[in-house]
């Protein structure tokens, strides 16, 4: 790419916001979706118990509420990072491109 | 991603020590069933109708582009069915519904480790991909780098991860054949050789992904069905089949909760670590990002591939339990013993006839086949693609090669791989190859992934770095998984494994990420000085995609 192209994007500020938003919104999400499955992992190596334990009178287990949950929550935050990139942020770059080209 | 249950079970086998789930892997050796002739009539319709599909893709794959990635013409939601067609093999749907069958469970908790890995490849890794990449994942890494090396140390990433996984691929295959179709190992062996080489050779990027697709539907509608009629018995009551199941399995409640699936929290992270960061380095996924023709549909691919990967994971969980209820309890699927017929990994195919007769029973055994043509087809385009485009064109015509020479070369080298895998498939037959795929997730979460992260996100990375560091991640990776039990014990007959863990990912991937950063800031050649200044434009057009259009090239 050449400089000057490089040069009068960066000089944009909405480049910066782009940058910044995304990557900050980006790492928030991948923490949380580390720290719910990693917490899954740690729940059933160090307390197995809670997970087999009944959550009613019949043979339901908190595990498999819980086990789905994180399933379902895999799905939905994978959901909610696109929605906003290909809204706002496809928004953005389409602006930036315009004005740099 | 083809057998990631082979991963898991050797893993859960390493964890629990259980000796029902060795059975429960489909690698393990199969008894010949009788010829199931319902089966082999509806694969042969799919066949042919594939076939037709690669005939109408031949007429379309006339450039290097189209042959790599379908000239970019694939939509998000195409391309997701496709990722979880390289995802949901015939393993993963066996596999698991069998681990469901015989611990509950625990089988819930290894489908949510494959799972775990999407977001995060989203939401870090899928646009930058979309918009540094024309065909292969080194287009990104070596994209402000010095491309001889970079792209050697791709090329041999790519190939150590497809020739692992093609043999456990072909291995696979012969032995479903003996359980579903009743035919010999060698006749499978050569039929998906043959086949994939047909799709790959003629139809390129656009009949895999479509062999793919086809697949993926026919794989969740099957399931869908099953898992219809199980729930359908019980009022579409969960508790209700939970209930019966804990009633008649002879582990009782404790099905409903973790077993012995983590004993050691090292192996349980390292493991993680490797199912989660391996899906982010795999060649042939990282390769279908390419063939959608923006960011934009790049995102939509991802979010398409988790939402039906992850359905397919819950309908396994129910179609383990459903087996439980419906097949275990059935004296027909038994043999003398009180074994399932043909081994616990028929517990989904016996579901089947159960809830749908003998004509389900032959649907499911033809998706199940169908499954493994389609999934060593993208192993191969992968393959073929890294000595053509990596190799061939990069590294020894310096880009002077014209898209016809590129295409001409990655054709030769589809008809190679396909050679090589049905040889080393006959050969490997009775070889314990379970550590096969887990190696292959290791050397992409050690090493095609660390160069991947480092070289876009990184300033100071160079390119002596991320060459030195990639191979210190794969040359870690591939030494402690020969010092594993997977290898040290059950191929060389040693009598305990040197190295401990089940999964060499915790200790690769820093070895990886470390030799990366170390070689990096050690580095002040002119050549580095280079690599850093490069930096600024490439993030540019990473974050942007200004540059990068459709499937042109940079």
């Amino acid at each position: 790419m050449e400089d000057d192209l490089v040069q009068r994007i960066k000089a944009n500020p909405e480049y910066h916001k782009l940058v910044a938003r995304r990557s900050r919104y980006g790492w928030t999400l991948a923490v949380i979706m580390l720290v719910v499955y990693y917490g899954y992992i740690l729940l059933i190596a160090f307390n197995p118990g809670f997970l087999a334990a009944r959550m009613g009178a019949g043979v339901m287990t908190w595990g498999i509420p819980i086990g789905l949950f994180v399933i379902v929550f895999t799905v939905l935050i994978t959901g909610i990072y696109v929605q906003r990139a290909n809204g706002e942020f496809d928004d953005l770059t389409a602006s930036i491109r315009e004005k740099a080209l | 991603m083809s057998r990631p249950i082979h991963a898991a079970a050797a893993a859960l086998l390493a964890m629990a020590g259980s000796q029902a789930l060795a059975a429960g892997d489909a690698l393990g050796q199969t008894v010949k069933q009788p010829t199931n002739w319902t089966a082999i009539a509806m694969f042969a319709v799919f066949v042919v109708f594939t076939l037709f599909i690669t005939k109408w893709a031949a007429a379309k794959t006339k450039s290097a582009s189209d042959f790599y990635t379908a000239g970019g013409g694939i939509t998000g939601f195409q391309n997701g069915l496709a990722i979880a067609g390289d995802f949901m093999s015939a393993a993963s749907f066996l596999g698991i519904s069998a681990a469901v069958y015989l611990n509950g469970y625990d089988g819930l908790i290894y489908s949510i480790g494959f799972l775990v890995g999407w977001p995060v490849l989203t939401f870090l890794m899928a646009e930058r991909l979309r918009n540094l990449g024309r065909f292969t994942f080194a287009d990104v890494a070596a994209y402000r780098f010095e491309q001889t090396p970079i792209r050697l140390f791709a090329a041999a990433g790519t190939l150590v991860v497809v020739a692992f996984y093609l043999i456990a691929q072909m291995v696979g295959a012969g032995q479903l054949i003996k359980l579903l179709f009743g035919l010999e190992y060698w006749i499978a062996v050569v039929i998906v050789g043959t086949l994939m080489m047909v799709y790959v050779l003629f139809g390129g990027m656009t009949a895999t992904t479509w062999v793919q697709i086809i697949k993926a539907v026919m794989l969740l509608g099957g399931a869908t069905f099953m898992v219809f009629m199980v729930l359908w018995q019980f009022n579409f009551s969960p508790e209700a089949l939970f209930a019966r199941a804990v009633e008649v399995h002879p582990k009782q409640q404790s099905i409903m909760g973790p077993g012995g699936f983590i004993k050691d929290p090292i192996s349980a992270i390292s493991f993680g670590m490797a199912l989660m960061f391996g899906t982010a380095g795999l060649p042939h996924i990282l390769m279908r990002f390419f063939t959608v023709p923006s960011a934009k549909e790049a995102r939509k691919s991802v979010f398409w591939a988790t939402t039906w990967i992850a359905y397919f994971y819950l309908l396994t969980f129910i179609i383990g339990f459903g087996a439980i209820v419906l097949v275990s309890t059935n004296p027909v699927f038994k043999d003398a013993a009180g074994k399932l017929l043909g081994g616990d990994n028929m517990a989904a195919v016996h579901l089947a006839t159960a809830v749908g007769g003998n004509v389900f029973l032959g649907f499911i055994s033809a998706v199940a086949f169908a499954t493994i043509l389609a999934v060593v087809a993208g192993l191969t385009l992968s393959g073929a693609s890294a000595v053509s485009h990596d190799l061939y064109s990069v590294v020894i015509k310096k880009g002077t090669a014209t898209s016809q020479d590129e295409l001409r070369v990655s054709r030769v080298t589809t008809v190679a791989l396909g050679l090589i895998a049905v040889v080393l498939g006959i050969v490997f037959e009775k070889q314990n190859i379970a550590f096969m795929v887990s190696l292959a997730f290791a050397v992409a979460a050690s090493a095609t992934f660390p160069v991947l992260f480092m070289s876009v996100l990184w300033r100071n990375c160079t390119t002596r770095g991320a060459a030195l560091g990639g191979f210190a991640g794969l040359i870690t990776a591939v030494a402690l998984t020969v010092l594993s039990k997977s290898v040290w014990v059950d191929v060389f007959h040693n009598k305990d494994a040197i190295f401990p863990y089940t999964s060499p990912a915790l200790f690769s991937m820093t070895a990886g990420f470390a030799g990366i950063w170390l070689f990096s800031i050690m580095d002040n050649s002119e050549r580095a000085r280079r690599d850093r200044a490069g930096f600024e434009a490439q993030t540019v057009r990473s974050e942007t995609g200004i540059g990068a259009s459709g499937a042109s090239g940079h």
